[in-house]
């Protein structure tokens, strides 16, 4: 068999491409490269161009195996497993040859990585819909998270449904990308830097308040660090505003959240969000809201 | 007095309060409204407190001044404490600010009884009220009915909260007697009886008319201290299923006892609040509502308080040793149930998967069954898992040696008093 790698642009509807070409041409990809991170290989590389039909066909197949299966798929694409594409492409090759059937072979080695990479961003999502926190900044709300899946296209129902009148961004600085909703209407764009300005007297005041009643309703006699982390994974403290310094509680400083784990850094430059003009600078003009 | 001094006193009288899930109301967003309670299906947790518990709703009391006078409760009349009251306009506006912030799902509102049970509920229900018509609040709320508040006013209460709860304080009358002398049995359980019967009228209402006003959409739920009085778990129990039974509430909660006063009726101050047994008792809370198991099979007469060592369903298994081992292929999800090392999930996934093909071992493992528990009690295909002991009493020092991992160790040091070795 020749070994040989595809490169597509990084999106799902570029790698249900690859799967179409890859049976196109009767071969099996050796790995798969987005094409934002290219690396150098020994094997030859194909390129596969984005076609939406071809995509479109894929889904709909999937979707007369089964909706669960198409769901995995979406989703799945979604997760942040190392070998993500080529878990999927294992996954449906395996689901177009034996059929229906694999999806109730639990076990089956074809179906259960997806299934753990899948269950890992399900997680993630439902603690987030919880850990996100927002802040004001004259009448609209902005937020940042740092998760590890990319979590915004499944977050995106349950805070435009519930906060259905508010303005508000929620940036994902992992992958560098901002949910932005309108009453009656939203958009995921990328974003490569965003950056909260210092909060107001009131913002910076209901902090505070946050922060208090957090510490306070601990009951002392029941310390137990051990069991918060359990439920709790520290990676989500440094979004989360009771667990800010000092500085995050003042009004009208330049405080920022922690942003130590943050990977592009936050120059105070570049998309940055002034004092002067504040959030509702950002996004850029949407240019077509869904 | 400010809005921060408040907070802090009113949440520190709150903290002892167990409730704190916002699950069983599903309410979808609305134009001009704030909020839902959609995602409340599941239960939604914003935060975890320093001592591992869910932070899910902004919990505070109305006011900690109170009239009453049992001995437990940091906020009775006779304990020398600051006091405060929130402002309904106060309350609302912090509790809208938190939502809009999502740092909470809503609000639990409870309260000392100020002047009058009647008087105190009125204060509630003007601030719900704010809530609700002013600020158009469409988020979860939970309010405590206050034992000798007029019908009414509970009918009230109920119209504009998701859920409502009456505590029972001390799972039997002899406590009630000597530790809440203002309370009785029968006040706690009439308010307790009469949502309980608001909300089956509301649901035949509902059939009727479509629009009709919802009460409680999230129903009742109540809490009980644990160890302050000598009540046994099986009485505890017990009452927990009673409850569930009769009085049709959605949640039992319990909250071990942390010694905040001292008093010769109570145990003594530097008393270790009793962790380990309300763990037990919420693990067999589950068993009663989502395992199908009764009171009466967890624990009787000659064994009235669970085993520290092990769960109370290994504990279950263990007595019952003709009842294993459970062919898992051709279990019912009934019988599946009571392995160990087998939840709901897996129980799921189990009879999904075994309808394609029959399952081994190695499978189980894959799908979530925690082996280590589960191997002593199930057959795959007729088999016993390779090497498995199942003499009773090594499967108890393997099962025990499990679970003390996973205490805290304090817990540990406890339990090594009944250690064999």
């Amino acid at each position: 068999m020749v070994e040989v790698i595809y490169r597509y642009d990084g999106s799902l509807e570029g790698f249900l491409c690859c799967v179409f070409d890859s049976y196109v041409n009767k071969e099996v990809p050796w790995a798969f490269q987005d094409e934002a991170h290219l690396a150098q290989s020994l094997f030859p590389v194909r390129w596969v161009g984005t076609d939406l039909r071809h995509a479109q066909r894929i889904l709909v197949s999937l979707e007369k195996i089964d909706p669960w299966a198409r769901e995995l798929v979406v989703k799945g694409f979604l997760t942040c497993a190392a070998d993500r594409e080529m878990i999927l492409y294992r996954f449906i090759r395996a689901l177009y040859s034996v059929g229906k059937p694999l999806l109730r072979q639990l076990s089956d080695d074809a179906l259960l990585p997806l299934l753990k990479a899948v269950r890992h961003l399900d997680g993630e999502v439902h603690l987030l819909k919880g850990f996100v926190r927002f802040s004001e900044f004259e009448g609209m709300l902005a937020g940042e998270i740092r998760p590890k899946n990319r979590v915004l296209p499944l977050l995106r129902h349950h805070f435009c449904s519930r906060m259905y009148n508010e303005t508000f961004l929620l940036y994902d600085r992992t992958y560098r990308e901002a949910l932005v909703h309108q009453p009656g209407k939203w958009a995921i764009l990328p974003l490569e830097e965003f950056r909260m300005a210092a909060p107001s007297a009131a913002e910076a005041q209901y902090r505070r308040l946050w922060k208090r009643f957090y510490d306070t309703i601990e009951i002392k006699e029941r310390h137990n660090p051990k069991l918060r982390r359990t439920h709790m994974p520290q990676r989500y403290w440094d979004t989360m505003t009771e667990f800010q310094d000092e500085s995050f509680f003042l009004a009208g400083t330049d405080a920022l959240p922690a942003s130590a784990g943050d990977p592009g850094g936050t120059g105070p430059e570049a998309g940055a969000l002034s004092r002067e003009r504040p959030a509702a600078s950002l996004p850029p003009a949407p240019p077509s809201l869904h | 007095m400010d809005v921060m001094e408040k907070l802090t006193i009113l949440t520190d009288a709150a903290k002892y309060d167990a409730a704190c899930t916002s699950s069983g109301a599903s309410r979808g967003s609305r134009a001009g409204y704030i909020g839902n309670t959609s995602s409340s299906v599941a239960g939604c947790c914003h935060t975890f407190s320093a001592d591992g518990r869910c932070v899910t709703l902004l919990k505070v009391l109305m006011t900690n001044c109170c009239v009453y006078d049992c001995k437990y409760c940091v906020n009775r009349c006779s304990n020398d404490t600051r006091r405060a009251a929130f402002t309904p306009e106060e309350l609302a506006d912090l509790t809208i600010q938190f939502y809009r912030r999502n740092y909470i799902e809503g609000l639990f509102l409870s309260s000392g009884v100020m002047v009058s049970p009647d008087y105190t509920t009125e204060r509630m229900i003007r601030c719900l009220e704010l809530l609700r018509y002013h600020y158009r609040f469409n988020g979860y709320i939970h309010a405590k009915a206050i034992p000798g508040t007029a019908p009414e006013l509970v009918q009230r209460l109920g119209l504009l909260a998701d859920r409502l709860s009456v505590n029972i304080e001390l799972p039997s009358e002899r406590g009630l007697q000597t530790l809440a002398p203002n309370k009785t049995r029968k006040a706690i359980f009439r308010p307790m009886g009469l949502i309980t019967s608001t909300l089956r009228e509301n649901k035949e209402e509902l059939v009727k008319y479509r629009h009709a006003p919802r009460f409680a959409p999230a129903g009742q739920s109540t809490q009980m201290i644990i160890g302050a009085t000598p009540d046994s778990d099986r009485h505890i129990l017990s009452l927990t299923q009673a409850l569930y039974d009769k009085y049709r509430l959605k949640r039992v909660f319990f909250s071990a006892y942390v010694p905040v006063v001292e008093n010769t009726l109570l145990p003594s101050p530097d008393t270790k609040p009793p962790l380990l047994r309300e763990h037990r008792l919420y693990q067999a809370d589950w068993l009663l509502r989502f395992y199908g198991f009764r009171a009466e099979e967890l624990l009787d007469e000659d064994d009235p308080n669970f085993n520290p060592l092990v769960d109370p369903k290994c504990s279950w298994a263990l007595k019952h040793p003709a009842f294993f081992p459970v062919e898992v292929n051709t279990a019912s999800r009934e019988e599946l149930l009571r392995v160990p090392g087998i939840g709901t999930v897996s129980t799921r996934r189990i009879l999904y998967a075994r309808r394609a093909r029959k399952l081994e071992h190695e499978d189980l493992r894959k799908l979530g069954v925690v082996m280590k528990r589960a191997q002593y009690f199930i057959t795959c295909k007729g088999k016993i898992l390779d090497g498995v002991c199942r003499r009773p009493d090594s499967i108890l020092r393997n099962l025990a040696a499990l679970e003390r991992a996973a205490l805290p160790a304090s817990e540990g040091e406890q339990l090594s008093l009944f250690d064999p070795a």
